[in-house]
């Protein structure tokens, strides 16, 4: 038997060198199988992707997710810093609001995809991708000619994310802050078990959820009394395994598949983040140019007609020759289907097209499929 | 990782193992070949499982088919050369028994050995457990 990891970007052999969190030690005792993922030592899964998968869409899932990067943006200019280097219009964030943005390059591709949140007038606090921080640090001070203070402040938070039809149920018992208050892509400042941190109704699964930023010495605290107020529900830890899952049937981007150096946020569908009535960006030009001439290929759902799952960079053969690779790919544990995005020209890309994917060397059937493949029916 | 303990009976010792984590009971002339135990969990939840069709003949040390979790792709290799003589059609519809029993009833084929002496070369439960610890060490 020979292991093909790397497929979710997941590899198997744990190396000396990677970042712990500080719930390494909690995961161990919890059995988890543990992975590298961007620099980090991470559990990819517990009791089975499957399981907690299906325990996120029904009930609700329990994430480490401290390896993402925080970066502060501080002071009088640092929206305008902010406006220049994102695409999306942080202005209109009112205090203690967020939005999903991304960090451009002058080619209109990304730097990163992160969430900006307003914590205050001149407060900015983006989450961003565990293998990206330093590069986005970087990038940002960088182009810091607007005298604001920026801050990598990656090792002073902890992130847990709650998610799941429950999520707010749980949250309930362990903090006095009125949930029905916090609107999906708010935040506040909050005490969760006991414990002082930023609370947002943001996630990366498609379901209702929160994603809790707080000191990591309380860490182990916050992560047991949270498994055991949501017990009675169903809660259960999940891992980054069902992390990919879940994000792929919401059909949300993951950097290093959907986005990367060589691909524009018009391309990537997210032309809905790219505020062209706001002040001038960094990529606003090649992406207002590629608005007017048109994109070299477009990121399109897959869904295997065939016997077969579509992984990472499969090719994609429409009339007799490969148009595109497939950019994520997975069996998806709540649809029950072998699912995918990819990337294809955009003469090719509408709905219901007949494709077939190449799988060790044949060709298996597929057709393109609207996206996202699963929505949460909101109450 | 399994735990390897001393309990010492989760490979039967009626099988024998590869270095690539498959295992073959030899019941005269024909082989019946599957995954272990730590190779399913090492893949965790099964879903897929692409296997050959019987009379197709495989090689020693050479794959045969493909197992499929939510995050992996595994190939399959042959303890033995010979003709495939069963393949677990049941498997098809139903990986996931895999995970379930590994070394019983979801095997993955069977095969007309043909060169017994092939299986000198393959290990007993007892030094496949003690590659596994020593595998766990590095």
């Amino acid at each position: 038997m020979e292991l093909h990891f790397g497929a979710n970007g997941v590899a198997t052999q744990v190396k000396v060198a990677l970042k712990r969190t500080a719930l390494n030690a909690a995961h161990n005792a919890a059995g988890a199988k543990m992975v590298e993922f961007g620099g980090w030592e991470m559990p990819v899964e517990y009791s089975g992707i499957m399981q907690e998968h299906l325990a996120v869409r029904t009930r609700a899932g329990l994430f480490d997710v401290s390896h993402m990067g925080e970066i502060e943006l501080r002071g009088r200019q640092a929206l305008s810093l902010l406006q220049y280097i994102t695409s999306n219009d942080a202005s209109r964030l009112k205090v203690c609001q967020a939005q999903y943005s991304a960090l451009m390059y002058p080619s209109g591709s990304v730097v990163d995809d992160c969430v900006v949140h307003r914590l205050g007038e001149d407060h900015f606090f983006l989450c961003v991708n565990a293998a990206n921080t330093d590069k986005d640090f970087d990038w940002i001070v960088e182009h810091n000619s607007f005298d604001a203070d920026v801050r990598n402040v990656s090792s002073d938070y902890s992130q847990l994310a709650l998610q799941g039809p429950r999520a707010a149920d749980i949250l309930a018992k362990v903090t006095d802050t009125d949930l029905a208050a916090l609107k999906y892509y708010w935040v506040c400042r909050a005490t969760c078990c006991g414990v002082e941190g930023w609370l947002a109704r943001t996630g990366y699964t498609g379901e209702d959820g929160f994603e809790f930023y707080f000191p990591p010495t309380e860490s182990e605290p916050v992560w047991e009394k949270l498994l055991a107020a949501g017990k009675p529900e169903g809660l259960i830890p999940a891992g980054l395994g069902a992390r990919n899952t879940l994000r792929l049937e919401a059909a949300y981007p993951l950097y290093g598949h959907e986005l990367d150096e060589e691909t524009t946020l018009l391309e990537a569908g997210l032309g809905w983040i790219c505020k062209f009535d706001k002040e001038d960006f960094i990529g606003r030009e090649a992406l207002l140019a590629q608005k007017q001439h048109g994109i070299r290929k477009k990121l399109v759902g897959l869904e295997m007609a065939g016997r077969g799952i579509a992984r990472d960079a499969y090719p994609v053969w429409i009339d007799n020759r490969v148009v595109g690779r497939v950019s994520s790919g997975s069996y998806a544990p709540y649809l029950k289907k072998n699912i995918g995005l990819a990337y294809v020209p955009p003469e090719y890309a509408e709905t219901g097209r007949e494709i077939q994917v190449e799988i060790r060397g044949s060709r298996v059937a597929a057709r393109l499929a609207p996206l996202p493949f699963y929505k949460r029916s909101r109450a | 990782m399994p735990e390897l303990g001393d309990e010492g009976l989760m490979y039967p010792p009626e099988l024998l193992y590869t270095k690539d984590h498959e295992w073959i009971r030899v019941d005269e002339s024909i082989g019946t070949i599957g995954i272990t135990d730590y190779a399913q969990q090492q893949l965790g939840d099964i879903v897929f499982v692409e296997l050959p069709k019987p009379g197709d003949h495989v090689t020693a040390k050479e794959t045969f088919g493909t197992v499929e979790s939510v995050k992996a792709v595994s190939e399959v290799y042959s303890p033995v050369t010979g003709e495939i003589v069963a393949v677990n059609s049941k498997l098809q519809d139903a990986p996931e028994k895999i995970n379930a029993d590994p070394h019983g009833n979801a095997w993955l084929i069977r095969v007309r050995l043909a060169d017994h002496h092939e299986i000198e070369a393959l290990m007993t439960a007892e030094q496949y457990q003690a590659y596994l610890k020593e595998e766990a060490g590095h």
